[in-house]
């Protein structure tokens, strides 16, 4: 919602303006006792005795909150946890990221944390896919495998005991996305899922949503095939064979600008509500180009806001 | 000059300097939410009109808008990000802050080219760093280094208190940990009256001008400021009137914060929180209810 400056009409703003209340009003009361900002004292209980976790601290036997977000409590355990804040990892979680620097055997990334994250060499799959040392000569070729500006996927492998946030990519479906757009959006619009990358077959498009915010909407690989498009490109032979089709590359954009929209209005993303959003955006013959104009933005807040209320409907009816 | 009108009491800009409570306490309901964020105005007899606005800056991780009256202060928050420059950084356990204030050209009366780095905006870029260091919770972000941008762009007087209290709300807005809120006011005596909250013309008055910042809930004193003599007695009496300003402003932002973080919650709510209940996981298809075991 913050990232919202549209020039709306009157009616679009009296139109947004009734979507977002309804969707506000959708929202369970609890939601309100749930919030907290900085200095707030969180009611608890003080027989049970409570374990304080992120986002509390003790004052004079008070547990108060140093965070703006919710309390969260898992048995006895009392937690806030931020909305807007920076990423923060849990081993892992399936990352996207920009490569920054190249170190000696490592690779520093950008996966909006407080720090840079690092890839080892080590932990990473050989282009030729054969389990060996890493000798001096793949030291030397790093750049062959990843340059400086290269998005890639990763996982998060751990903190190491210095503190810095290591990756690790030993899998055929990591490494370094091509033909396609990285967005970013808000972590907390990001839930941690079984499935992380997904194929949508109809457009031909992969959606990578990782968990740091990082969205990734490419053209489709086929894993296995990676290691031979590499080597076409270091011969930057066949252009016309490794060209992505128009039609691929207007999903692309699609698909995209949904993921747009949609955090910007600051809906949790998910890809059932991605592919929905673009797919209503084409039943409404609305061009690529218009997905970011005021009238989408209203539709896509009065769709979600119908959604919603229907969904709240059927399970207050089954009940 | 009168600074204090003799007959009616009332300061140069209208404000009464004696009444201490506001004109009237926050609205029960909660305030209409405009359609991209939630922006609250403020009126306090003493105090000027308080006004202040989250995410202005939209490649910022936190930003904020600030008024107190005239005075207009844009801050936005860089950061937990990894450390730039090694050479600063001297404990690697905890996160560096750092602070730039710059005036406008625009800002003053006078339309001058300030240069970058000028005494005055040095000293006001160090205090606040100090301010806003005493509250955030350095440790818990080791290696990396915060960065707080303040920038006036309409000066009429407390540039440095408007620009701590809009560091707080950019802080809180970028999710970083702070033991509390810090505000800060300002209040002088002339006329032989204490007044909070100085405009520009009473504060080229040449009076005391005492700088307060506070940690709200604590009731810790971060900042005090003054460039004067004052009697003792009097001294008090005006530092008190300061630290009430600073309460009211901590119940402001405070509110701001709240209905800011309430809408962004209930929008995005939507099947996402898992929750255990007596050991068994529960995905709970809106966001849980808390079930309060204590007194809320």
């Amino acid at each position: 919602m913050r990232d919202l400056h549209l020039s709306l009409n009157q009616t679009q703003r009296v139109r947004l303006e009734a979507a977002l209340h309804e969707l506000q009003s959708l929202a369970p009361a609890a939601a309100s006792a749930a919030a907290v900002t900085v200095a707030d004292t969180i009611p608890v209980n003080q027989e049970d005795n409570i374990l304080k976790g992120h986002g509390t601290s003790d004052q004079d036997g008070e547990v108060v909150a140093t965070l703006c977000g919710v309390v969260e409590r898992v048995n006895k355990l009392v937690y806030v946890r931020t909305l807007r804040a920076r990423y923060k990892p849990e081993v892992g979680d399936i990352i996207v990221g920009r490569v920054i620097e190249i170190a000696p055997k490592r690779w520093r990334l950008e996966i909006n944390f407080s720090q840079d994250a690092v890839l080892m060499l080590s932990s990473m799959n050989l282009p030729d896919g054969i389990q060996r040392r890493r000798t001096a000569v793949d030291e030397l070729n790093m750049r062959s495998i990843f340059e400086e500006n290269d998005v890639i996927c990763a996982e998060v492998r751990g903190f190491q005991h210095d503190g810095s946030l290591h990756l690790q990519a030993r899998s055929e479906k990591y490494g370094k996305l091509e033909r396609g757009q990285l967005l970013t959006v808000p972590p907390y619009l990001v839930k941690r899922k079984k499935q992380h990358f997904h194929h949508l077959a109809q457009y031909d498009v992969d959606l990578i949503l990782g968990c740091n915010g990082f969205i990734w909407v490419g053209e489709h690989v086929v894993v296995g095939e990676k290691t031979k498009t590499t080597e076409y490109q270091q011969k930057s032979s066949d252009d016309a064979e490794n060209f992505t089709p128009l039609e691929t590359r207007k999903h692309i954009c699609r698909l995209a600008n949904a993921v747009r929209v949609l955090s910007a209005l600051g809906f949790t993303l998910t890809v059932e509500l991605i592919i929905e959003t673009a797919e209503a955006s084409v039943s409404s013959n609305v061009e690529v180009n218009n997905m970011l104009g005021a009238e989408f933005y209203v539709q896509t807040a009065e769709r979600e806001a119908k959604r919603r209320a229907d969904l709240l409907r059927k399970k207050n009816g089954a009940r | 000059m009168e600074f204090v009108d003799a007959l009616t009491g009332f300061r140069v800009d209208g404000r009464r300097p004696n009444e201490v409570t506001p004109t009237f306490p926050f609205p029960t309901a909660p305030p209409r939410v405009t359609q991209s964020h939630s922006v609250l105005l403020l009126d306090f007899a003493q105090m000027r009109q308080l006004k202040g606005e989250v995410g202005v800056v939209a490649r910022a991780d936190g930003s904020a808008l600030f008024e107190m009256g005239n005075t207009r202060v844009i801050a936005a928050v860089y950061g937990p990000r990894e450390v730039q420059n090694k050479g600063q950084q001297v404990n690697s356990k905890e996160a560096l802050v750092r602070c730039e204030y710059r005036m406008a050209e625009f800002s003053t009366g006078d339309r001058r080219r300030k240069p970058k780095g000028d005494r005055r905006s040095t000293e006001i870029s160090l205090v606040i760093r100090q301010t806003m260091e005493a509250s955030i919770l350095t440790h818990l972000m080791p290696r990396s280094q915060i960065d707080i941008f303040v920038q006036v762009l309409q000066a009429d007087g407390g540039t440095r208190s408007a620009c701590i209290n809009a560091a707080t709300l950019a802080l809180a807005d970028a999710g970083i940990p702070m033991r509390d809120i810090v505000t800060s006011c300002s209040a002088g005596y002339l006329c032989s009256t204490p007044l909070l909250d100085l405009n520009y013309v009473e504060d080229s008055a040449g009076g005391p001008d005492v700088t307060v910042g506070i940690l709200a809930k604590m009731d810790k004193v971060t900042l005090l400021q003054m460039d004067a003599k004052l009697p003792m007695d009097t001294f008090e009496n005006v530092m008190e009137l300061a630290i009430e300003g600073c309460k009211a402003i901590a119940t402001y932002i405070r509110e701001t914060r709240k209905i800011n973080g309430l809408n962004m919650l209930k929008i995005a709510s939507h099947k996402w929180i898992t929750h255990r209940v007596k050991g068994l996981l529960v995905e709970d298809e809106w966001l849980c209810p808390v079930q309060w075991t204590g007194n809320s």
